[in-house]
């Protein structure tokens, strides 16, 4: 239960981070979801990515809409403001709070209920404007909280756990993003933490709209045969074209797989993602090479994971409207207010 | 040729231009009010115009009023008839005696006239085209050309609209004289060729003061530049865009850091209104000062996230354009139909604070002290203008602004606070007033954080469906609306001459009717208390002003009195001793309208004594 407080002592051997935090210290509350969610294995790979980067926990915001999804993040970073908004309605949200303050790391998460049904519009809009966050869809196919409906990720032909056929056309976020001009547009499975920490890791520290898709099982109602969004599915299906490292001046995030070729890409910040390529023909600097390949893939029912594109030099919404650096929500009335004599000229122009 | 004497009045009449849209004549139209203005005599215009672009009729009316009644009158003494689509009708609605002008150039059968009228016929058309042969060019300055005229007949001052020209187009001398040279072309014809002036004529005079002369809505967009809002969001709906619009003219000029350039202030136009009102409450729940302005199908659509503003208690403002409803209703045509929408906007029980301004002046105040009061109260404000105040230039007191004014930031726990070791919970009520202390997002490393929910929670926003935590928390939401009622604008209470059982409640662009309504019921010997309302909760002040009379007649323009259903309901009281007094086609109530409908009912009530009657 939420109000169920963990306790605060930990092993005084636990390793810190630069900052002299502990993992627990990025930690929530005890999670309320079902034994065996794939969204617990995603807030394991946030409070690891966060812990990693060094982040002070107080400096992220985290921003979520409704829904299974939606609850996770009073289950992290316990020291960060949070906010379960509205069904659908996290990227609007986020966007003001963004806008109020562009000096905090913004976290929005969503599932595809949330993103991609009822909240469809917001998703658009906000990776559309280029908004500074990262958007984490945890995407199970179906609506969890209130029991096992089809949501509007789920495959056509994938059955539900009570037997019955979507007959719908699926939408694919990733494709979407891509489409709308996400500067860092990536898929991962929740069950793969190696694959989605430095993803998570190399998102926060991009300066733009940051997208990423984790397949995630929901284990009470879409983890049986007939559906694609199930642990067994996803692994038999997983396509990754590369895995990643993020380098913020200090050792690399150790990873566990074969080497490959590597490409390193420096981002905004100076931060260095060293991408090693599984496919070697993928380019993640092709925004519409990248969106033939995520379709060719799926034509084979194929499930593409890993950086499908970044742009390491992109703008974000403050740079479009030319903010001032201060955040708007520290200034007052000595330099907002233009003052009595600038009105009593107003008032002399309207007469 | 006239069955009646044609109206002499001066300084007192109703001129109205029929145009068809997009045919530029707004400038030439409005340029003609603000001359009057130059003579130091007061005028009121309305623009009646379609919800369309262009080739549909549209209307200006100006009303010159020396007497400085700024509501609508009614009837017209003049019609400059330009649009032949709605001849018919405009020339069966000038009043007897009343003049129609019209563009002369092709004869028109004696059949589409008036008998009682007095026709004034100058051949715009053929004057125009000898002059210029550019279509767009032809279009622009027949307009001028027709003020020129209409200068001449009304015995104007062609100096001070030269100056408003000259005003007009600074550095663009070419445009500057030929403006200059079309007012003359129709003025020296209408000098030559008609006897000059008419009955309706304009007299310098010295009532307009030091007054201003502003759209509502753009005075509220100021009224949000000084009150310190650095976010809008909003979404293009009529009649409310202009607030956006003029934000955004308004930040231009003075919200820019003169040494880097950079904006001190965010503007998005969103992709609807539910992205409007949810980036209006993140950027609020993140500590800025946030608005977005909308009108009535827009508030239908954030009425979830109201709820939500409501509820986990994060402040907002919107500016609510009123237009006719229902559904698409009337977009272009007034009403203050919204009342109760925006009163209990949101399901579940739910109750918001509402601001009423009269005029542009109002507007520019209320606008500001909305943000003052969001934040103290971290909940939804309400600005209820409505089409006539946003979209019409009105007259009024020069807008003011004192340079020691501070920012009221409202309940807002530092980082210095919570090092002190103050107790922080989010939803406790420390000072009695239900209003419980916030954190901005980023505050503290360890301490003051919390999970903002629409679901309910403890004092310490700790999730909690237990029963009597979630009454706690609502009863501390109804102490803090009786907190607000100390807070928000207090009604301005105005007495007869004689003490009277009588009384009027009225509210928003009603004002300027109302207050000429009262001189015309007193003509009548009507004697009424008046109590103008400005917000909503309701002061204290409203339930002693309805103690104190028999019968409140209650003033608004909507169908279903909803601001009496509101008083009754948040009163308790009587509904038999309120009387509804309802305009709502779509146009700005009128003088006339009010007058009669108290006078008729004032007259009903009217029991003759038994002995005179039978004596």
């Amino acid at each position: 239960m939420t109000y169920i407080a963990k306790p605060k002592f930990h092993h005084p051997g636990l390793k810190k981070n630069d900052l002299g935090y502990t993992h627990r210290d990025y930690e929530g509350k005890i999670s309320t979801l079902c034994a065996g969610c794939g969204h617990d294995s995603i807030t394991a790979s946030i409070i690891e990515a966060c812990f990693e980067l060094s982040i002070e926990p107080h400096r992220v915001a985290k921003i979520s809409g409704i829904g299974c999804s939606s609850k996770t993040p009073d289950y992290f970073l316990g020291n960060s403001h949070g906010f379960n908004s509205v069904h659908g309605r996290m990227p609007s949200v986020l966007t003001g709070a963004n806008l109020a303050n562009r000096d905090l790391i913004y976290l929005g998460v969503s599932g595809d209920g949330d993103s991609a049904s009822i909240g469809f519009g917001q998703f658009a809009h906000s990776i559309r404007r280029g908004v500074n966050m990262t958007y984490i869809v945890e995407n199970n196919g179906v609506y969890g909280l209130t029991k096992g409906q089809f949501s509007a990720t789920a495959d056509r032909g994938s059955k539900s756990k009570k037997g019955v056929t979507n007959t719908d056309n699926a939408i694919d976020l990733v494709a979407i993003a891509l489409q709308l001009g996400a500067t860092f547009v990536a898929r991962s499975f929740s069950g793969d933490k190696t694959q989605l920490v430095p993803l998570i890791a190399a998102a926060i520290r991009h300066k733009g709209a940051s997208f990423i898709d984790v397949i995630s099982p929901c284990i009470a109602f879409n983890n049986h045969a007939g559906s694609t969004k199930s642990f067994d599915y996803v692994r038999e299906h997983n396509d990754a074209v590369n895995r990643l490292d993020v380098l913020v001046g200090r050792d690399p995030i150790a990873v566990d797989y074969a080497p490959g070729t590597v490409q390193v890409v420096e981002q905004h910040d100076g931060s260095k993602i060293a991408l090693r390529k599984i496919d070697a023909d993928y380019d993640p600097h092709d925004r519409l090479g990248a969106q033939t390949f995520l379709a060719r893939h799926a034509a084979k029912g194929q499930i593409v994971t890993g950086l499908l594109y970044v742009d390491p030099d992109a703008e974000d919404l403050h740079a479009h409207l030319n903010t001032v650096e201060t955040p708007l929500n520290t200034l007052e009335a000595d330099t907002l207010c233009p003052g009595s004599a600038v009105l009593d000229r107003i008032n002399a122009s309207l007469r | 040729m006239s069955d009646k004497k044609p109206i002499s009045s001066v300084n007192d009449f109703v001129v109205r231009f029929a145009n068809v849209n997009g045919s530029g004549s707004a400038s030439a139209n409005e340029m003609f009010a603000r001359a009057i203005l130059r003579h130091g005599v007061p005028v009121s215009p309305r623009n009646i115009f379609p919800s369309n672009i262009q080739g549909l009729p549209t209307w200006y009316e100006v009303r010159v009023t020396e007497a400085g009644h700024l509501g609508a009158r009614g009837g017209v003494d003049m019609m400059v008839a330009m649009n032949p689509q709605t001849w018919d009708k405009d020339v069966a609605g000038i009043e007897p005696g009343g003049y129609l002008f019209y563009d002369s150039t092709k004869p028109m059968p004696s059949t589409k006239f008036r008998d009682d009228i007095t026709v004034i016929g100058v051949p715009l058309t053929a004057i125009t085209n000898s002059t210029y042969t550019d279509p767009r060019q032809r279009q622009l300055f027949k307009n001028i050309i027709y003020l020129g005229a209409l200068s001449a007949l009304l015995d104007m001052d062609p100096k001070l609209i030269e100056q408003l020209i000259g005003e007009q187009y600074k550095g663009k001398e070419k445009l500057l004289s030929s403006n200059v040279h079309a007012l003359h072309l129709g003025r020296d014809w209408a000098l030559q060729n008609l006897k000059c002036p008419i009955g309706l004529q304009v007299k310098k005079s010295d009532k307009v003061g030091d007054r201003i002369f502003i759209e509502g809505n753009s005075a509220a967009a100021l009224g949000a530049v000084y009150g310190g809002a650095t976010v809008c969001a909003w979404y293009p709906i009529t009649p409310s865009s202009s607030v956006a619009e003029a934000f955004t003219a308004h930040c231009k000029k003075y919200r820019h850091d003169p040494e880097t350039g950079k904006a001190k202030y965010a503007i998005v136009q969103g992709e609807d209104e539910l992205a409007s009102i949810g980036i209006v409450i993140g950027a609020s729940w993140n500590g800025a000062r946030a608005f977005t302005a909308t009108s009535g199908p827009g508030i239908s659509l954030m009425t979830e996230f109201i709820g939500l503003s409501y509820f986990a208690e994060i402040p907002a403002v919107i500016m609510n354009i009123q237009r006719a409803g229902p559904s698409t209703g009337m977009p272009t045509r007034t009403q203050q139909c919204d009342i109760i929408a925006c009163a209990y906007a949101s399901h579940g029980d739910t109750k918001h604070v509402l601001l009423f301004p009269e005029d542009p002046a109002e507007a520019f105040e209320f606008a500001a002290a909305a943000f003052d009061l969001a934040e103290r109260l971290q909940t939804t404000i309400f600005l209820m203008l409505d089409l006539d105040i946003g979209m019409n230039h009105r007259l009024c007191r020069p807008l003011k602004w004192d340079d020691a004014r501070q920012y009221d930031r409202g309940k807002v726990m530092t980082a210095e606070m919570l090092e002190e070791g103050r107790d922080f919970g989010r939803y406790l009520d420390v000072d009695g007033d239900g209003i419980p202390y916030r954190t901005y997002p980023g505050t503290h490393p360890t301490k003051g954080s919390y999970f903002t929910r629409g679901t309910s929670r403890d004092r310490y926003a700790r999730y909690s469906e237990e029963g009597t935590v979630y009454a706690d928390n609502m009863q501390r939401l109804v102490r803090k609306f009786e907190t607000a009622q100390d807070l928000v604008p207090r009604p301005l209470q105005a007495n007869a001459e004689r003490p009277t059982k009588y009384g009027v409640i009225y509210f928003g662009s009603t004002s300027p009717a109302m207050d000429e309504a009262i001189g015309l019921l007193e003509a009548r010997g009507h004697q009424l208390d008046r109590l103008r309302i400005r917000a909503f909760p309701f002061h204290s002040s409203v339930a002693s002003f309805l103690a104190e009379h028999d019968f409140v007649y209650v003033v608004e323009q909507n169908r279903d009195s909803q601001l009496r259903q509101l008083v009754v309901n948040e009163n308790g009281i009587d509904p038999v001793r309120l009387v509804p007094i309802v305009h709502y086609d779509g146009t700005p109530i009128t003088a006339r309208f009010i007058a009669k409908a108290i006078g008729d009912h004032q007259d009903q009530l009217k029991v003759t004594p038994l002995r005179k009657a039978v004596s």
